[in-house]
């Protein structure tokens, strides 16, 4: 008999004389294996906690310090945007895309613009490639560097935190260069992006590559050596291979468990065949993986960006041949990028018409989020591995609860 | 009173036993009173104001605000606080984790039917006084999402709002001017009346 029901919960009548509770903290002691009398009880950790990443709320069983059991609860952020979608026309659905995951926007939009193509048959020029390629590694640096910076901060490394946001500042006066806003920012049209870089951007971008090496540098000296963060993070919140295939969690999280997959590599989709880059992997899946997996990517999106700088066609168009009411032929369609925190797919049905019947987003990170009562269950954690294993699991709510 | 009358000498000291707050007054006083050198070093140096003015001026210039990120506009409410922008210039960087120890709620996205009633609540638990900011389109009308089945239009629909703030998100400078037009309105009681 189990003192816990399945999500956790822990289940005794209230005892009623003062032999009937002593017999209960007995078997107590003994289903937990010691003569520890203490008893099982919850907390909530969200959905307002600044180590949540946003309002999703974990109901924890915890017994002394150990984390016993742990229950999902999510929808804090469920903005309906899926059924939105279906009221709005196949270009106004963009907009929509960039809040799903706040942090990394292109990333989004790239993989519905890239979906709605494929259904309408149009083909995206080269440049347009490119410009959508430089975009989106830049992006997904900006990504990175939020997720490290959020997870040195979960570690009280307040330092790391700052550094990292100044990089991510410079990355944002190039994208606002581009798209005229700073975040969401819908950037990209269907059938291509909607103009070649701007003038003098180039020249702006070369200038944070060369000075990118520095600040990773600066963050490695600030964290990666870090006693006490590699003693926080090292062996905890194992996701392993076998955990990964099961719950379908693809990306930086499978990578860091020494699968070494890459959508970009493996099933190159726009120009990714034509770059030369390495797919850094992980040992063991956890949490310190996790993290140097992310900080080698970063690395390796920054030489993506200048040979796609060195690629790009000078002449030409940027967007393919796309009517300006776009009117989509009747099927449907799947097609999935390597998105921030892994593969991000989109389904998109058409009936024919101006607005789209249905947009199916699969999110990364509801996989991930939805392995955490596993990983709990399997492990034996503490209160502030829990906070370790959540924060590299890199979530972003608006994905998960849509 | 009588004041001009009463001069100090050594005889009419009191002793411990008798005196009385209203038996003399001090020479210092009398001192004060009689120099038109003083009355001017007076009027630059001393304000007359009530406790409430002082404190209202503390507070402006030092909101707590509440680490209560919804969605978007959380990262651009980091970023505010980050090494470019620095919200700490305007001493405004303190973020609490905790609604006890805030005084400034800034409801940075989108408020869902879900959320409502813990914002409320996490508002309730705050203690007096307290303000709110609706940091982004979606927490001043429901922005984009408005009319979606599971968002509220806006926090002003169960919160008392301060100041609104649009954009989607709103940039860092713009929290900023949200911030110094809500310091203006709590140390400027006039300000508050005029918009009432």
């Amino acid at each position: 008999m189990s003192i816990y029901d399945k999500q956790g919960r822990y289940e005794t009548p209230e005892a009623q004389t003062l032999e009937e509770l002593q017999a209960q903290q007995e078997a107590l002691a003994h289903l937990e294996g010691n003569n520890d009398p203490s008893q099982p009880y919850v907390v909530n950790m969200g959905p307002q906690h600044p180590s949540t990443h946003g309002v999703f709320r974990a109901r924890l069983t915890m017994n002394g310090e150990k984390v016993v059991a742990c229950e999902n609860v999510c929808g804090y952020l469920h903005r309906g945007i899926e059924k939105l979608c279906e009221d709005k026309t196949w270009s106004q659905v963009i907009p929509y895309t960039d809040r799903l995951d706040y942090l990394s926007p292109i990333l989004n939009e790239w993989g519905y613009c890239m979906a709605v193509e494929e259904l309408l048959g149009v083909e995206v020029p080269e440049r347009g490639e490119y410009v959508r390629v430089i975009l989106g590694e830049l992006q997904r640096i900006c990504h990175h560097l939020v997720y490290l910076a959020s997870m040195a901060l979960d570690f009280n490394g307040y330092t790391a935190w700052m550094y990292m946001f100044r990089e991510r500042e410079k990355i944002f006066d190039i994208l606002e260069a581009y798209s005229g806003s700073r975040m969401n920012n819908n950037a990209l049209r269907i059938g291509g992006a909607p103009t070649p870089l701007p003038e003098g951007l180039e020249a702006k971008i070369i200038k944070w590559l060369d000075e990118f090496p520095e600040a990773m540098r600066d963050f490695e000296n600030v964290v990666n050596g870090n006693e006490i963060f590699i003693a926080r993070a090292k062996d905890v919140g194992i996701i392993d291979a076998e955990m990964c295939k099961n719950y379908g969690i693809y990306g930086a999280n499978l990578r860091a468990a020494g699968v070494k997959l890459d959508l970009r590599k493996d099933k190159p989709y726009s120009v990714y065949d034509r770059f030369d880059f390495e797919v850094p992997v992980g040992k063991q899946g956890d949490s310190l993986d996790r993290y140097l997996v992310r900080h080698e990517e970063m690395a390796e999106s920054a030489k993506i960006i200048r040979q796609a700088l060195e690629q790009m066609p000078k002449e030409g168009p940027t967007m393919g041949k796309v009517p300006k009411m776009i009117k989509v032929p009747a099927g449907s369609a799947y097609a999935q990028i390597e998105g921030g925190m892994g593969w991000l797919g989109y389904y998109v049905v058409s009936d024919g018409g101006m607005k789209p019947y249905r947009v199916r987003i699969h999110a990364p990170s509801m996989m991930s989020v939805f392995a955490l009562p596993d990983l709990v269950a399997e492990s034996d954690m503490f209160m502030q591995d829990f906070v370790a294993a959540l924060a590299s699991v890199d979530i972003v709510l608006g994905e998960v609860d849509r | 009173m009588e004041i001009d009358k009463v001069r100090f000498d050594e005889e009419s000291m009191p002793t411990a036993e008798g005196w009385s707050p209203s038996t003399r007054v001090s020479p210092v006083s009398d001192y004060l009173r009689n120099t038109d050198k003083t009355e001017a070093e007076l009027n630059r140096s001393v304000i007359l104001t009530t406790v409430d003015k002082v404190l209202n001026q503390g507070r402006g210039r030092s909101f707590w605000p509440l680490t209560c990120g919804l969605a978007c506009c959380a990262i651009e409410m980091m970023a505010s606080g980050g090494a470019r922008f620095d919200l700490a210039r305007f001493g405004y960087e303190v973020f609490r984790p905790s609604p006890r120890h805030a005084d400034l709620l800034i409801i940075a996205g989108t408020i869902t039917k879900k959320m409502a009633p813990l914002l409320k609540r996490i508002y309730e638990e705050m203690p007096e006084p307290k303000y709110v900011i609706a940091m982004g389109n979606c927490a001043v009308s429901g922005g984009p999402f408005a009319g979606s089945y599971s968002v509220v239009n806006g926090g002003d629909t169960f919160l008392p709002v301060d100041v609104y703030l649009p954009g989607c998100p709103p940039r860092p400078e713009a929290l900023f001017d949200a911030c110094l037009k809500l310091k203006d309105r709590v140390v400027d009681q006039s300000v508050v009346e005029r918009e009432r």
